[in-house]
């Protein structure tokens, strides 16, 4: 597998780049293949590299002391993880594992330190990214406060419908509790409740949205 | 090609529970190992996913936007 430059043009880090500024920053990273499931970073283990995703989707998520799990967000190709304990050298916040075949360009915290340092634009950029990801968070954290477990599943399918705008993951139901915050069962009953009401159409293994006004209406329902 | 759930063998303990479950006789053991059939008599009610207690089922849905 060689490292595609087409890649690192869609990476935060290095919009704006130059093409000879590509390339030199494209030497640093190395190319790692995992599969499906493989635990690629541990919530609160140190951390010693920063990924892009070249390929396929890695989740981001929280574990509780029960064993209960918060998926935080999911990383698509030309997106990066394990940015903040990489910038701030402390444990990482969240475990990453692979939903799919990932294949992954990575760079050593020393590099990446070097690579800032060395590219002003690299660091306005970084400022940028961990905006958006504060931004985000925060949308996550007023989901889970505030709206009702069916406004956050009827959220999820709007959010995960393909488009064509690019490839979107498949999500058991074990996925949609994970980011909405509840159990499995209960995600098992909202999408029956969200049949009946007409939202959506279970179709075997594809969930239809045949309203979209209706989802985007329970999303906006307060709990 | 009917789609089917996805089975990871290095996390399946070979309980069998799977099977028991199965209404669609998609799921049997051959040669000593779990092994999902494809047949369109699976509707994905995902009893198999929920009563694999490792985890080693998974029956993924696609969501997509109705015509």
């Amino acid at each position: 597998m060689a490292i595609d430059i087409e890649i690192f043009k869609q990476v935060a880090y290095f919009t704006g780049f130059a093409s000879a500024e590509l390339e030199e920053a494209a030497k640093l990273f190395f190319e790692q293949s995992l599969k499906r499931g493989a635990i690629i970073a541990l919530e609160g283990d140190p951390v010693d590299n920063l990924y892009i995703v070249a390929s396929g989707v890695v989740k981001l998520f929280k574990t509780s002391a029960e064993g209960k799990e918060q998926i935080i967000y999911l990383v698509y190709a030309g997106q990066s993880f394990n940015d903040v304990p990489v910038i701030d050298n402390l444990p990482n916040p969240a475990s990453a594992q692979a939903m799919s075949p990932v294949d992954l360009y990575g760079i050593g915290n020393v590099d990446m330190h070097a690579l800032l340092d060395k590219y002003p634009q690299a660091q306005k950029n970084a400022t940028d990214l961990l905006a958006e990801r504060i931004r985000n968070l925060s949308l996550l954290v007023e989901d889970l406060s505030f709206k009702h477990v069916i406004g956050r599943v009827a959220g999820i399918l709007l959010k995960y419908a393909g488009d064509g705008a690019g490839p979107k993951p498949r999500l058991t139901q074990q996925d949609m509790a994970a980011m909405a915050g509840t159990a499995r069962e209960v995600v098992g009953r909202s999408l029956k409740i969200l049949e009946v009401d007409g939202a959506i159409k279970m179709n075997r293994h594809r969930i239809v949205i045949s309203n979209k006004k209706a989802l985007e209406n329970m999303v906006e329902m307060a709990a | 090609m009917a789609e089917m759930p996805y089975i990871d063998l290095e996390k399946c303990d070979s309980c069998g529970a799977c099977i028991e479950i199965c209404k669609c006789q998609a799921i049997v053991m051959i040669n000593n190992i779990i092994t999902i059939i494809e047949t369109d008599e699976c509707g994905w009610c995902i009893e198999c996913e929920s009563i694999c207690s490792p985890g080693a089922i998974s029956c993924a849905f696609e969501i997509v936007f109705g015509d």
